[in-house]
């Protein structure tokens, strides 16, 4: 296996790992939204959706550890890249040039994944935890997943890290997702345009859908009935 | 009748050597917009000489954009703010009366400032030694057109082989990596009948001194094909990617 140490050590490896793990959580995204719809139909389709979760657990519980090594991999892999490209530039130009001939998206990937990590941080320590460890059976009985939710989605400034951070879940998705491409080695100028498109497409969608669920129940819910 | 002369302010970055820190120093010139950029720097030199000061170091050498070796950063973009064209090939008619240039190295660990402007870029011979070529029998040459090459393909090949090697891709990344240059030789030597045999080889032999020099990572800006003043694109460093994998998972070529 001496050949994949040296592969996932080089240069070109790191980038494939960011891609594949990249790939796979930008999946996740699409699934864990679908999901996260039923929250507009009500109490009783997203406390439904949760259950039929939790009737397939051990599937679950495998994606989730998948998921999860993407996650650490993908951040992992992310800082390293980062701190060994800054050692590449010791010491840095006076003036700029990269705003004229960058985008916004490409330059600020570092700075965009550490605030959705610390996103998922919060996240996963409201949201997972309270639905998985925190008195699971209690929960189960009473149905009160979407009560939960709701009641987050109430904290003023719990909504605002949210949006913000969805916000740049799309900066960071919207350039993510043609790069992927890029590092697998499928550049072609009859398909790559169209890639950069559905790219685009895709983070807004990611972005607006994600942050919608808060500003809805913060701004326009009135309440069960 | 003569134009106009421009009245600029340089800021040109000083290094006395890789040693020391370098820093900035201030330079009010009057300069004719017909002149070229390097013109210029040789007008402030001779001025500097007459006075006895040490003259800027920079590098030139064919002074008509093929040769890629006068990399200079200006106002943040390495050969200047227009595009695909050779610092020596920029104009002083592109700047305004009164304006403040700065002038700086290629700044990139694996290209240590020797001296003002002028920066070591062995580093790229160092790569092109470990593969960036094809092995040939001696003997007589052979018949032109012996071997066929599909249009495309060669000019493909010929669009990477365009590639100077100048240095501005490194000089214009965030990450300071070398890749689009990497893989212009790549793909100029695969893309041709003759870079078959040593195709697989080749990527790994050149991306392990690519890494082992200290270049950054490819983070997908794509800053290098909008600075380079080739043209040269972004594809090459998708075919380089897809070469590589393949070469570390398939090929069966002794570790490399």
């Amino acid at each position: 296996m001496g050949w994949f140490n040296t592969f996932i050590n080089s240069s070109l490896g790191k980038k494939f790992i960011m891609a594949l793990t990249g790939s796979f959580l930008i999946i996740f995204l699409i699934i864990h939204l679908i999901g996260n719809i039923t929250l507009y139909f009500g109490p009783d389709a997203f406390n439904g959706y949760v259950k039929t979760l939790d009737v397939i657990k051990p599937l679950i519980r495998i994606i989730e550890l998948v998921l999860l090594s993407a996650f650490i991999f993908h951040i992992f892999n992310g800082v390293r890249l980062w701190l060994e490209n800054k050692q590449a530039r010791p010491v840095t130009y006076k003036v700029n040039g990269s705003p004229e001939n960058t985008t916004l998206f490409s330059r600020t990937m570092f700075v965009s994944g550490s605030v959705i990590f610390i996103f998922l941080v919060l996240h996963l320590g409201t949201f997972f935890w309270r639905f998985n460890v925190h008195d699971p059976q209690q929960l189960a009985d009473s149905h009160q997943y979407y009560d939960i939710v709701v009641g987050f989605f109430q904290i003023w400034w719990y909504v605002l890290l949210y949006v913000i951070a969805m916000i740049l879940l799309g900066f960071h998705l919207n350039h993510g997702f043609q790069s992927a491409f890029q590092t697998f080695g499928w550049n072609h100028k009859k398909y790559t345009p169209l890639i950069k498109k559905i790219g685009t497409a895709y983070a807004i969608i990611m972005a607006v859908g994600f942050a919608s669920m808060p500003i809805y129940f913060f701004f326009f819910y009135g309440g069960n009935q | 009748m003569e134009a106009k002369k421009l009245n600029l302010k340089l800021k040109i970055w000083r290094q006395k050597n890789s040693n020391s820190v370098g820093s900035f120093v201030d330079y009010d010139v009057q300069v004719s917009p017909d002149a070229s950029f390097l013109e210029m720097l040789d007008e402030l030199n001779n001025r500097l000489e007459a006075n006895n000061e040490e003259p800027i170091v920079f590098e030139s050498d064919c002074r008509e954009g093929i040769c890629g070796t006068c990399g200079l950063v200006i106002n943040g973009h390495p050969h200047g703010p227009l595009p695909k064209i050779a610092t020596c090939q920029l104009h002083m008619r592109n700047f305004k009366d009164g304006e403040t240039i700065w002038v700086e190295p290629f700044r990139a660990k694996a290209f240590p400032v020797i001296k003002d402007l002028m920066v070591d870029r062995s580093g790229f011979d160092k790569i092109l030694q470990a593969g960036g070529y094809i092995s040939v029998n001696t003997g007589g040459a052979p018949d032109a057109n012996s071997i066929p090459v599909p249009k495309d393909a060669a000019s493909e090949a010929f669009d990477a082989a365009a590639c100077i090697g100048c240095g501005a891709c490194v000089a214009a990344c965030k990450n300071a990596s070398a890749m689009l240059f990497v893989s212009a030789k790549i793909s100029h030597l695969g893309l041709l009948p003759q870079g078959q045999p040593e195709r697989y080889i080749r990527v790994q032999r050149m991306i392990k001194v690519m890494d082992e020099l200290g270049f950054g990572s490819c983070t997908n800006t794509y800053a290098c094909e909008a600075e380079c003043p080739k043209g040269i694109s972004v594809t090459n460093i998708a075919r380089m990617n897809r070469d590589y994998v393949r070469a570390k998972f398939t090929s069966k070529i002794a570790e490399v």
